[in-house]
């Protein structure tokens, strides 16, 4: 019982006119909350009416807080007629459930028609009154935070990181039901949107009972996706790592923008500023079931689950939706801290900046990309697992037990390719489905790492303190870059040197990861966006044989989107990816890969040799003229490719690097799944086995296709960077007028028969295309970066090919424009969805109920990892400053940023909201988070010419969402949505019936930023101090 | 391969305004990028013809959902669909709502009704505007009357206020509103030479002198119809030509004043009887609508084609016209001086402005 909802209706403006006799409308509002229903007197002849209502008040239990949406309805009054509903607004009441969020929602709201679209504006008031629970059997998690940002929000301090998270709610699609024969169009999406803000209420609230059980209080880099499997059900699940959070006491605030202040000083001493106690005033969240964990107390995970306590939550809970959940063991286990020692209250010095693996009883894995400083200490490589599922109906809503197994399948293998790294964590980790018809490809992919193991202990950590270095074994900016496995017993070739940086460790010859770039590493020119794309055609089938024949080419495009981008790396003089990305994507007769990562040149990492070309059958000269050229070619791409990202490593004498091992030593060990089927592809050979990787064979059709993709791809235009990464490696400098844009394409295919390189050509003219038209819109810009530039790929309808964009980037600062135009920073996410639709929605008489995941067709698994350079050109770089640009001083905005909080500009009216994809706003400071924005819109049309074709229809209701989500931020005081990000666009037509059906989910933190050119006000002798320490910082 | 669809959306709503321009212009989108490759927008960022093809096309739906809210200008700002900073929306409106002078001379005191709707794909042919443009022009014109036609107090505020225009083209719609409400004759063959801003000129010296609002801006009434009473009083001002003493002495001291200072002033000396009289008879037959709707092509005839015939310079008519007007005070026996200088003070504008030497 502990809540008491209220809600007023204040007004209206901008109805539709709704009586075609007068022009007008009688408008008339339900508020709808749980079972209980209130209504505003009508408000008669009028498109701007004032309600001016009383407050609704609903008592609720907080549990029912967390899992119903606040919906209001508002309606035409008719005498002689039913009431006809103008349109709806949903409101999340999760924000005003944390004391630390926002404390009421008031503001304009965009009414919605599911087949309308937005229909005027309502102004509603709503607040909570809520009243402490400390039932330890109850079912709620109110307090706990979330946070879509894979990196610890701005203003807070991580006290201890206890795991991951996960939970998975499934029901039945309403879509699909029965009784959607007989209801209207309108009805059915409504049913839909409701069910599924319910299932991700649920969702939230079972991992926040998760997350209270492991004793955190937040959960950080929360993802929540959507499988639509059509007949089969509707699967709504969730992923997160559960953190203990303090808020940051304005006095330490300061040390939060050194987060923001990616570069790192090279050869500048750790500074040791009194900043680094950890702050005093660590909140507890006040619903938290477990008493506040003084700092000093015993560590937390080690009592978290006495071996008394109840189960979570009882199974008999009454089932008032068709829906339930499901508990693995695995989201309880990462406690990791078990066996390690409890380390003393203070920051812990002395820790040991590596524990060895075997004491570690758990692998945890982390969804966070982005870490607090000394967090990593070495990376692996990338571990990714893909299984191919079939889908059989969800029988019993109530056990969702086949996906959960599916799930808690792909994790343990993804931890044991981590252990076979040498490393006892994933991070930087996520999860996808990919559905077609029946068969579903489920794929996880993160990053082997070494964490240090004294942030999985009780609070020791603070983002700020950089002085927190724990070990000297490797200085700090090459660190992580150390191999973790041992070099005498590697899990795959690879050849190791000493690393450039300290010439201490050994460090591989390439590097790829799926987290960002870490503060702290060291880049020498400029990074840039590198994608590989592929296409293959498979032969239409049914059940078993489909799902054989899926996976029996998924290694085979791992393995070439695998080629692909080590040759575009190497093409750039690169030597390390970050960000990468695969999503491979399932039609009925064709298989879509795509790689996104950003590519860098890590200074630690050895100098990447070139790329040569060799002919098979050298005997004809004008085959071997061809090859020169080729040849020539490359080699002046890549000369180019030196200069436009300005890379010079410094150039030095070869240094004897102690031969590393010798040849025939090196274990040529693959680690992959070692489940049944896949084990006849452990022959294939990632590494391209002893030949030479950057040799590319022109005879092999591959390779001349290899050799196309790579030559075709369009260079950048003069003035733009690209990344996929928050930051772009090698441009420091952030302004603070943003711009987001999302972009969607659907292409047709002509021609059904292609052959795999047709496709392939077309793919990528797509991707290309996409990229071009943004510059082109973008050019007014320039110089600009284009950040968190993601592709995503599916495949809905036969013939046709989706592409899908998230734009962002920066305007320019006028006095900094002037001075280094090179350091200007735009940043922009493309998120392009290609889809080559195959799947006819011919609905099955019935859907086989074979579990096919007993005889998991589990294909590749494959371990993404430092390669094999067979010629290495042996090029020392001995570690000084490389860059002035590195050097360069700091805008003097970002540094100014002692401030106190109470400037905040909650109060005023907030206009501008922005949005996007990165977890900061270059330029700004977060200054709170009001909670998560997870919205779900289904929009229908019935006249799709006469809105404009599907490009209106679609254009329309991006914009929308768009201003949707706008309004929700608003209304919850805030003037951001960061870490924005659009998971689902699924888009239906049907051109013939002037018909269309589109469903998107974006999610995102509102946040109130203030510009730290608003700081101004600070005396000079202060922030010139301040500008000195922060500095510093910035060598984290 | 064909684009099925393409849509590039922005949490702010970017646009390229000459992409604008173009549109406003009524371009089709092929024409559009036809014009843009003339204008060698190909030349940047590597663009192709397909790229330059989705920009347009992206741009024109975007300026067509806009079009909605351009309609009520005020609702552009408080609407949530787009954001637009605000110094775009000014843009936005403001070249909405401008039009071409060629147009909008066409349609000068024509009723703004379905009529003359029908008559724009001449009007189009004539100018060589588009059609499209044409409509959406003559469509502005027809709302901003709609919307100001009823409302007390400033014409030009009004306008400015509902459709936060900029003044110098809140002045242009208040003259097409006032034109139009007049039903002013603009269209005969004697008056074609004269353009749109000189009648705009024209307009806002009624609109500042000769209406209700001018007088009073407290008045109830509205700044769209011309001041009845003033009307009728200005009949009074016969007796400068129909009081034959009066009348002489009128001209004694117009030619004293003139006499060496013009080079026509014998021309003048001649004709002072036919010129007073026109303008005299001009003023006391506006009590009739007809002769009202008849001002300006009276003017031309009966004062402005006599001058030019004589080949007076704009300089010499000022002269004549400054005395003439002043001189009237000097009568002893003429008791309308108020009422002669809000009259001659906007026919000396007037004629200024439509005397083309």
């Amino acid at each position: 019982m502990p809540g008491k909802l209220k809600a007023k209706i204040v007004a209206g403006r901008h109805l539709p006119v709704m009586d075609r006799a007068s022009d007008l409308t009688d408008a008339f509002v339900e508020v709808k909350f749980g079972n209980t229903t209130f209504k505003t007197d009508v408000f008669p002849k009028s498109l701007n009416p004032q309600w001016n209502s009383e407050w609704f008040k609903f008592e609720v239990d907080d549990e029912d807080l967390q899992d119903e949406p606040l919906q209001i309805t508002v309606l035409d009054h008719d005498t002689y007629s039913a009431n006809d509903a103008i349109g709806k607004v949903y409101i999340d009441i999760d924000p005003l459930l944390s004391c630390e969020a926002a404390t009421v929602i008031s503001g304009w709201f965009p009414i919605y028609d599911t087949i309308h679209g937005i229909r005027g504006e309502i102004n509603v008031l709503v607040k909570v009154d809520l009243f402490n629970d400390l039932n330890r059997f109850r079912q709620s998690s109110c307090g706990v935070k979330f946070f879509c940002t894979t990196s610890i929000p701005r203003c807070y301090r991580v006290a201890l990181v206890h795991g991951f998270v996960e939970e998975l709610v499934v029901n039945e699609d309403p879509e699909y039901q029965w009784i959607d024969r007989i209801r209207t169009p309108r009805a059915s999406n409504e049913a839909r949107q409701r069910l599924i803000s319910l299932m991700s209420g649920e969702l939230q609230r079972k991992i926040g009972l998760k997350v209270l059980e492991m004793g955190g209080n937040a959960v950080v880099g929360y993802l929540q996706c959507f499988d639509l499997e059509g007949e089969s059900g509707l699967v709504v699940r969730a992923i997160g790592t559960a953190c203990t959070l303090d808020k940051l006491s304005p006095g330490t605030a300061p040390n939060t923008t050194t987060h923001t202040n990616t570069h790192t000083l090279p050869n500048t001493a750790p500074a040791s500023n009194a900043c680094n106690s950890p702050s005093k005033d660590s909140k507890e969240p006040v619903f938290s079931e477990d008493p506040p964990h003084p700092l000093s107390g015993p560590p937390t995970p080690l009592r978290t689950l006495p071996s008394s306590s109840p189960p979570p939550f009882s199974p008999s809970k009454p089932c008032s939706r068709q829906s339930s959940s499901s508990d693995t063991d695995l989201s309880l286990t990462p406690r990791i801290g078990k066996t390690s020692p409890p380390s003393s209250p203070s920051p812990p010095l002395s820790a040991p900046f590596l524990i060895p693996s075997q004491k570690l009883t758990e692998f945890p894995i982390f969804t966070l990309t982005c870490f607090p400083p000394g967090f990593l200490v070495h990376v692996g490589g990338v571990v990714s697992t893909r299984s191919v599922k079939l889908l059989d109906r969800i029988h019993n809503p109530d056990e969702p037990e086949t996906r959960d197994a599916w799930w808690e399948e792909i994790r343990q293998e993804i931890k044991s390719h981590a252990k076979a790294l040498g490393c006892h964590a994933v991070v930087g980790y996520s999860e996808s489905t990919s559905i077609c018809e029946e068969v579903c490809i489920l794929s996880a992919s993160g990053t082997a790492a070494m964490l240090n193991p004294r942030f999985m202990r009780e609070g020791c950590l603070d983002t700020g303190g950089s002085d927190h270095r724990f070990e000297d074994a490797s200085p700090p900016s090459c660190g992580f870059v150390h191999i973790p496995y041992d070099e005498f017993n590697m899990p795959f070739p690879a050849q190791l040197t000493y690393c450039y940086h300290c010439r201490r460790q050994k460090v591989p010859d390439v590097l790829f990861t799926t987290i960002d770039l870490p503060a702290e590493a060291e880049v020498t020119g400029k990074g840039c966006l590198i994608q590989a794309r592929l296409c293959r055609t498979k032969k239409k089938a049914q059940g078993e044989v489909n799902a054989t024949s899926i996976s029996n080419l998924l290694p085979f495009m791992e393995y070439e989107l695998h080629t692909q981008l080590m040759n575009k790396l190497k093409l750039r003089s690169m030597n390390a990816l970050f960000g990468l990305r695969i999503q491979i994507s399932v039609g009925e007769n064709m298989l879509l890969g795509l790689a996104s990562a950003t590519g860098v040149y890590l200074s630690a990492l050895p100098a990447p040799g070139g790329i040569q070309i060799a002919g098979k059958t050298p005997s004809d000269l004008s085959y071997d003229q061809h090859i020169s050229t080729m040849q020539k070619r490359i080699d002046d791409t890549i000369a180019k490719n030196k200069e436009l990202y300005n890379i010079h490593p410094p150039e030095c004498i070869e240094e004897v690097v102690g031969s590393p091992i010798p040849d025939r030593q090196r274990s040529s060990r693959l680690f992959r799944s070692t489940s049944e089927s896949s084990d006849e592809l452990s022959e294939l050979d990632l590494s391209h086995g002893k030949k030479d990787a950057f040799v590319l064979e022109i005879d092999d059709t591959d390779a001349v296709e290899d050799i196309q993709s790579l030559l075709t791809d369009a260079p950048i235009p003069a003035g733009f960077y690209s990344c996929n990464t928050e930051v772009m490696p090698g441009i420091y400098n952030w302004t603070s007028g943003l711009q987001m844009f999302t972009s969607v394409r659907v292409y047709r295919l002509s021609n059904a028969n292609l052959t795999n390189q047709g496709l392939n050509k077309i793919f990528t003219d797509l991707c290309e295309n996409l990229l071009k038209s943004l510059y082109f819109k973008l050019r007014s810009m320039i110089p600009c970066c284009l950040c968190h530039l993601n592709f995503t790929v599916a495949v809905p309808e036969e013939e046709l090919i989706q592409v899908r964009g998230h734009t962002y980037l920066s305007t320019p600062l006028q006095s900094w424009s002037g001075e280094n135009e090179e350091q200007l920073q735009f940043s922009m996410e493309l998120c392009g969805e290609s889809t080559i639709s195959n799947n006819q929605p011919t609905a099955k008489p019935s859907a086989p109920s074979v579990d096919y995941g007993s005889f998991a067709d589990r294909c590749s698994t494959w371990l993404e990892l430092l390669r094999l350079k067979a010629h290495t050109i042996r090029r020392g770089s001995v570690k000084t400053i490389s860059s002035s640009e590195r050097c360069s001083p700091l805008p003097e905005g970002r540094s100014r940023s002692l401030r106190s909080t109470r400037s905040l500009p909650c109060g005023a009216p907030v206009t501008v909201v922005k949005m996007t994809p990165l977890s900061f706003l270059p330029g700004t400071r977060i200054v709170k988070y009001l909670g998560i924005i997870n919205m779900f819109f289904i929009r229908e049309t019935t006249s799709l010419r006469e809105e404009g074709g599907v490009s209106g229809f679609l254009h329309s209701f991006i914009a929308e969402v768009f201003a949707m989500v706008r309004a929700h931020v608003a209304a919850l005081g805030g003037n951001a949505l960061v870490s924005y990000s659009m998971k689902e666009c699924v888009f239906m037509e049907n051109p013939n019936k002037n018909q269309a059906q589109c469903l998107i989910n974006v999610s995102g933190d509102a946040v109130i930023f203030i510009r730290e050119s608003d700081q101004e006000a600070i005396p000079p002798l202060l922030s010139s101090r301040q500008t000195s320490s922060t500095g510093a910082d910035g060598t984290t | 391969m064909s684009m099925e669809l393409d849509v590039f959306v922005g949490n702010t709503t970017i646009m390229d305004m000459e992409v604008y321009q173009l549109w406003l212009d009524g371009l089709t989108v092929s024409d559009a990028v036809k014009v843009r490759m003339d204008e060698g927008a190909l030349l940047e960022c590597e663009a192709n013809a397909e790229v330059l093809t989705s920009d347009t096309m992206d741009q024109f739906r975007t300026f067509q959902m806009c079009e909605r809210l351009l309609h009520s200008p005020t609702k552009l700002g408080s609407q949530l669909l787009y954001q637009i900073p605000a110094q775009n929306q000014r843009i936005l409106i403001e070249r909405y709502y401008e039009f071409d002078s060629v147009f909008a001379r066409e349609v000068l005191g024509k009723k703004l009704s379905k009529g003359t709707k029908k008559d724009l794909d001449d009007i189009s042919c004539k100018t060589g505007i588009t059609l499209k443009s044409c409509r959406r022009q003559f469509d502005n014109f027809k709302r901003v009357f709609k919307v100001v036609e009823e409302l007390k107090g400033p014409l030009v505020e009004n306008i400015q206020r509902h459709f936060l225009l900029s003044d110098t083209l809140a002045r242009d719609y208040a003259a097409i509103v006032f034109f139009a409400n007049s039903r002013f004759e603009t269209g005969k063959r004697k008056l074609q030479y004269l353009s749109f801003q000189d009648f705009a000129f024209c307009a806002g010296q009624l609109i500042s002198y000769w209406t209700v609002g001018a007088v009073d801006s407290m008045m109830e009434d509205m700044d769209v119809d011309l001041e009845k009473e003033f009307l009728h009083e200005l009949k009074d001002l016969k007796v400068l030509v129909n009081d034959k003493d009066m009348m002489d002495q009128h001209k004694i001291l117009v030619c004293a004043a003139l006499r060496g200072k013009i080079k026509v002033y014998k021309l003048m000396e001649v004709n002072f009887k036919n010129l007073s009289r026109a303008l005299i008879n001009l003023a006391s037959k506006l009590t009739h609508t007809k002769d009202v709707r008849d001002l300006f092509i009276d003017l031309v005839e009966k004062f402005i084609e006599p001058c030019r015939y004589d080949r007076w310079t704009v300089a010499e008519i000022t002269l004549f016209l400054t005395h003439y007007t002043n001189a009237a005070h000097c009568l002893g026996t003429f008791r309308y001086q108020m009422i002669w200088d809000r009259y001659m003070g906007v026919i000396k504008s007037c004629i200024l402005q439509m005397y083309h030497e």
